[in-house]
């Protein structure tokens, strides 16, 4: 039980990192998560990350069990507070005044300047992943399979991660 | 809950189409339905009931309601829902919003959780989650590229891309630290001022 206020502090600050995505927070994530507080292995959290692509809604629902694993189902409940509660606060103030800032300026400046910044931490989390799922040919042929699936056709991302089970469970 | 009705919150600009009294029991069932659904991403669904189904907001409306929540910090799913909830009925509506769209996915990955925590060093288990991993790392990518076609609209912005990444990655600078720097350059780049039009030097 001790360990929740150290969640709190953790998924509350990873929160605000979440620039273009909850992939932009992952470096952080594993840091903070596993080499800070060993709450979870790496190769959990990569798992963690990667089953809840499959769950439906907000992708970063895989924290709910870092939070029951470190603290039981109170952790799990207030780290989805912490995790959310920061943005949603910030997207509630910014939400109500972003009308009247649709003259100012800086506006354009700021989605353009935070574009290619938020790109590159999505790619920064894809790295980071990639260390902890990408071993060999077979992984490497996976991924590369489902970027260019995706890229090509319109297919259910999900289903195509569900296939990386299915190739998982017939080749390793 | 669902008969607590009042007027929307006034919308400026008058974008949004003609949306009536929308109940807190209403939102928080819309987004419970999409939390439950959205497989693959949440945003094709958001639109398909808030815009298509339920007509709550025009596309135009959408569309900029997107682009502050992929500006802003948090996910899109969220952000959208509390942008909507907050349009629809104030800040109950956001909270509503929110918690239904978060509630489902939650709920399933707390019971994921603890089955992976009894059964997830099985053989099988462990072949099947290395090739969801490396689905999952093919993934994130395509959403990079994806993102990238629409977003990076000039050369410099591919510089301020890999700055991003070989700070984080190579450096291992604290993405805080890597976020403030980099976006910091990058926004001044843009900045309003000049003869340098956006988007004209592609």
């Amino acid at each position: 039980m001790n360990q929740i206020p150290a969640l709190l502090r953790v998924f509350a600050y990873l929160s605000l990192l979440t620039v273009g995505g909850g992939m932009a927070a992952f470096p952080e994530l594993k840091d903070l998560t596993v080499d800070v507080h060993a709450w979870l292995t790496f190769p959990q959290l990569v798992h963690l990350y990667s089953v809840g692509q499959l769950a439906p809604g907000p992708n970063m629902m895989m924290i709910v069990p870092i939070g029951d694993w470190a603290a039981g189902p109170l952790g799990a409940i207030l780290v989805v507070l912490a995790f959310f509660g920061p943005t949603s606060l910030l997207t509630f103030v910014v939400g109500r005044g972003w009308a009247k800032l649709e003259n100012w300026p800086w506006r354009r400046s700021i989605q353009q300047g935070l574009a290619p910044v938020s790109i590159g931490l999505l790619l920064a989390g894809c790295f980071t992943m990639a260390k902890g799922a990408i071993f060999g040919l077979e992984t490497a042929a996976i991924a590369v399979g489902v970027l260019l699936m995706l890229l090509q056709y319109k297919v259910n991302p999900a289903l195509l991660v569900l296939g990386g089970a299915l190739v998982g469970l017939l080749s390793f | 809950m669902s008969e607590m009705v009042a007027k929307p919150v006034s919308q400026p600009e008058g974008t949004a189409p003609a949306v009536g009294v929308v109940s807190l029991g209403a939102i928080f069932w819309a987004f419970l339905i999409i939390g439950a659904t959205s497989f693959g991403g949440v945003v094709p669904y958001l639109r398909e009931h808030l815009v298509t189904r339920r007509k709550w907001l025009g596309d135009k409306e959408f569309v900029e309601l997107l682009s502050i929540s992929q500006t802003l910090p948090g996910l899109n799913a969220t952000n959208m829902a509390i942008l909507v909830g907050q349009k629809l009925r104030g800040i109950g509506g956001a909270i509503a919003a929110v918690v239904g769209i978060c509630l489902p996915g939650g709920i399933l990955m707390f019971i994921v959780g603890i089955v992976y925590r009894a059964h997830g060093d099985h053989a099988w288990a462990t072949s099947a989650l290395k090739g969801v991993a490396a689905a999952s790392v093919g993934l994130v990518l395509s959403t990079v590229v994806q993102l990238g076609r629409t977003s990076l609209v000039q050369r410099i912005d591919f510089v301020f891309v890999a700055l991003t990444v070989i700070a984080v990655n190579r450096l291992h600078i604290p993405v805080p630290w890597a976020l403030i720097g980099v976006g910091l350059l990058a926004v001044l780049w843009h900045r309003p001022s000049g003869d340098r039009r956006d988007g004209e030097t592609r």
